[in-house]
């Protein structure tokens, strides 16, 4: 059962369903990109599975390696293996990125066993220089006064100290120039292999040349319409979505 | 130790929340009166000048009105005579450490003091109720001519000195806590050092309260000579107790020309302290007094470190950090009297509130209208950790007189969930998460912090914050 599987999931912020009967398997080894609207409800997917406090669950259920989420507290599921790139990464004044993500390994760690400290940083700067994040970055408090691509880069820093055994990416593309793309890409595909399952969110099918998905689902309204192979992100780029919306959305409704 | 809710920070605090019956050989009985001070002065053996100067300090103390015109009224609740003004385990402070009393290094265990730093331990004066309990200075120091000895011992072994400074900075009719702490003043350190002697390490103190209803009045005195330079570090953690308890120090500080103090402070007091401060420096020609403040605690504190610039050159500094848990009120701030010309001042104040706790900063910064080329930079930062917190700013800044510069910055903000929705995501739970905002709230404070304070400050911090979350 190693999935993270979405099943029927029904959510709602205050009493406006936004996800509506949301049904989507990510096993390990794969990555899925999710397409859609603005609004189609593709980053409260994500912040549901993380497990934002805002939102309620009404129907449904999300299943880690088989085990259910839900009722779990945001940090627990991801010491359990999930990662959540952010679309909106928040800035942490005063928390330098090196004691960051140092406590967060911290918190992976039994009891009363401490983090080795050159082991962490070598490894730190090893990640940093594939990503081109320079090395005074580790210095700077997380995300405060960063350009929006040197956050993005930094989520994906993260994600490659953090090791999840399950990562969802929210529109890590946006605000990268052409070369940032190449790199965060490329260590995007460094990071992918059998113990890994991704879910790549985009607006720009131009991402998924370089980090080529398994599959690619269309989201509206709460729900996935439609999947397909890599070429269904070729052809709502040079279509649109109404196409499919009227075809399946329609259908389904 | 009791863990009923979370209502009151105080009950889940493993550190400082313990109390060993100690037989007191020494105990005023409760209330002040004249013969409460007389009492004093006997059992300390105080010459005809000490017992002088409380008399006045007493006399001045019942004049003085609460400062309740512009300060809290809570402190209409302090009940003077149901406090107990002088208790003390032994009239002479320890020698050696093999002399100290098992109970007080178990004291010192409990304070979780990690073993490296033990080692400063030979060269601290600790207080252990009004009397200090051990005293060993470092013999390096002592070779310098540094004189690091209670304040007890410094008024009789060295007059010539202590008399000439003492009661000078921070007269006793100062305020009517000042006034109260001359009246009945026991413990604390005196401390000298001599020209150009440049003290290595921190100077170290740790102060207790041991005894409910036992109020605390240290009083220390630090002269540091012409060139000379030292750190002196003071550190609490007071056990819990039931009903209030007053710890009204006074502390003065002299630089002459040239010198440098720095006095480190951190302070943990449980919720039911008052704890009410009068701390000020004078610092002559080109001398430095820097004060380092944490407090964090206590149901009521009132501290505004001062320092008067009185020579030309001189610089004042305030670096403080008060956080105030639910029911606890922080009133701090700094007071910088310009007093000569090219004198420069900078504060720099933390505060963070958490759930009904509040923080208050008052600012007093003066210069007057003849003085040239005097700068401040006064900045206040405010965390609120909910909404139920309350800050409030007072900075009172007169300026006065052309070519002097002043500069303020105030700012309040708040950890969001969506700020600990992340740092969540990232594996940390809620409580780490807070303490880990926090702690980078004051971040650039605590590395002013001698290294094992910063560590020990990061820790009551977390505890904090660990028991504010579910
Ligand atoms: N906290 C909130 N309060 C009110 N409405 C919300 C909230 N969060 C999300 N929504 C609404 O839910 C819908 C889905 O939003 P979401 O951010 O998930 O869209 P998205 O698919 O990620 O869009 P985009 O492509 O623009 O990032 C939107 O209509 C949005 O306004
Ligand atoms: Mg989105």
């Amino acid at each position: 059962m190693s999935t993270l599987s979405i099943r029927d999931l029904h959510a709602s912020i205050g009493d406006k369903p936004i996800l509506k009967g949301l049904t989507l398997d990510i096993p390990k080894g794969e990555v899925h990109a999710i397409m859609g609207k603005n609004g189609a409800g593709k980053s409260t997917l994500a912040k549901i599975m993380a497990g934002h406090p805002d939102y309620t669950v009404t129907g449904g259920d999300v299943l880690l390696d088989g085990e259910s989420i839900l009722g779990m507290e945001p940090d627990v599921r991801a010491r359990l293996g999930l990662f959540l790139a952010f679309q909106y990464p928040m800035e942490i004044p005063g928390v330098t990125i090196a004691n960051f993500i140092r406590a967060a390994l911290q918190a992976r760690l039994p009891e009363g066993q401490e983090l080795e400290a050159v082991d962490y940083y070598q490894k730190l700067y090893a990640k940093m220089d594939a990503l081109e994040v320079p090395r005074n970055f580790t210095s700077r408090s997380v995300n405060e006064g960063f350009s929006g691509g040197e956050k993005k880069r930094c989520e994906i820093l993260q994600m490659a100290m953090l090791e999840p055994s399950y990562a969802v990416l929210d529109e890590t593309d946006s605000g990268l120039d052409i070369d940032a793309l190449k790199i965060v890409s490329a260590g995007v595909n460094a990071l992918r292999g059998p113990n890994i399952g991704m879910l790549v969110i985009t607006h720009y099918q131009r991402l998924l040349d370089y980090i080529v998905p398994d599959k690619v689902h269309v989201m509206s309204e709460g729900r996935i319409i439609h999947s397909g192979d890599k070429d269904l992100a070729l052809k709502l780029e040079a279509e649109g979505y109404d196409w499919v919306e009227k075809e399946f959305g329609a259908k389904a409704a | 130790m009791s863990t009923e809710t979370q209502h009151d920070l105080n009950i889940d605090r493993s550190v400082g929340d313990f109390s060993y019956d100690v037989e007191y050989a020494y105990d005023a009985g409760v209330g002040l009166t004249e013969a409460t001070i007389d009492y004093i002065s006997d059992v300390k053996g105080d010459p005809d000048w000490v017992r002088a100067f409380r008399k006045e300090g007493y006399r001045k103390f019942l004049e003085k009105p609460m400062p309740t015109n512009w300060a809290t009224k809570d402190l209409d609740n302090i009940v003077f005579e149901n406090i107990r003004y002088y208790l003390a385990q032994g009239q002479q402070p320890k020698r050696s450490w093999d002399e100290v009393p098992d109970e007080v290094k178990e004291t010192f265990e409990r304070l979780g003091i990690p073993e490296q730093e033990r080692k400063f331990l030979a060269g601290v004066e600790a207080q252990f109720d009004s009397e200090a309990a051990y005293s060993n200075i470092k013999a390096a120091v002592g070779e310098q001519g540094v004189i690091f000895v209670g304040s007890t011992e410094g008024l009789k072994e060295h007059p010539e000195i202590f008399k000439k400074w003492f009661g000078k900075v921070i007269p006793s009719g100062d305020n009517k806590f000042s006034a109260l702490n001359s009246a009945v003043f026991s413990g604390g350190s005196f401390i000298y050092v001599p020209p150009g002697v440049k003290v290595k390490h921190p100077l170290q103190a740790y102060f207790r309260i041991n005894a409910q209803n036992f109020g605390q009045f240290e009083r220390t005195l630090i002269i540091a000579d012409e060139g000379a330079e030292v750190m002196y570090m003071e550190g609490c953690t007071a056990p819990k107790f039931e009903t209030a308890t007053l710890h009204s120090a006074v502390v003065e500080l002299v630089a002459l020309k040239g010198a440098k103090i720095q006095y480190v402070t951190v302070q943990n007091w449980s919720s039911n302290v008052f704890n009410l401060v009068t701390k000020r420096g004078v610092a002559h020609e080109d001398a430095e007094i820097k004060w380092i403040d944490c407090n964090i605690g206590s149901r009521l504190t009132m501290k505004y470190p001062g320092v008067v610039m009185k020579g030309e050159g001189a610089r004042g500094e305030v670096v403080s950090i008060a956080l105030s848990g639910d029911g606890q009120h922080q009133d701090t701030g700094a007071k910088m009297i310009h007093a000569a010309d090219n004198t420069t001042s900078n504060i720099i104040s933390k505060s963070i509130s958490l759930g009904t706790g509040r923080a208050t900063y008052r600012g007093m910064v003066h210069v007057p209208k003849h003085l040239k080329g005097c700068k401040n930079n006064t900045e206040c930062d405010a965390l609120l950790i909910n909404t139920n917190s309350r800050t409030d700013t007072y900075p009172a800044i007169t300026v006065r007189g052309q070519g002097n510069a002043v500069q303020h910055e105030a700012s309040v903000s708040q950890i969001s969930a969506e700020q600990i929705f992340y740092m969540q995501q990232r594996g940390l739970s809620e409580g780490a998460a807070m303490s880990l905002a926090v702690n980078g709230f004051v971040n650039d404070l605590v590395q002013q912090f001698p290294m094992e304070y910063s560590v020990e400050l990061k820790r009551l911090i977390d505890l904090e914050m660990e028991g504010s979350v579910g």
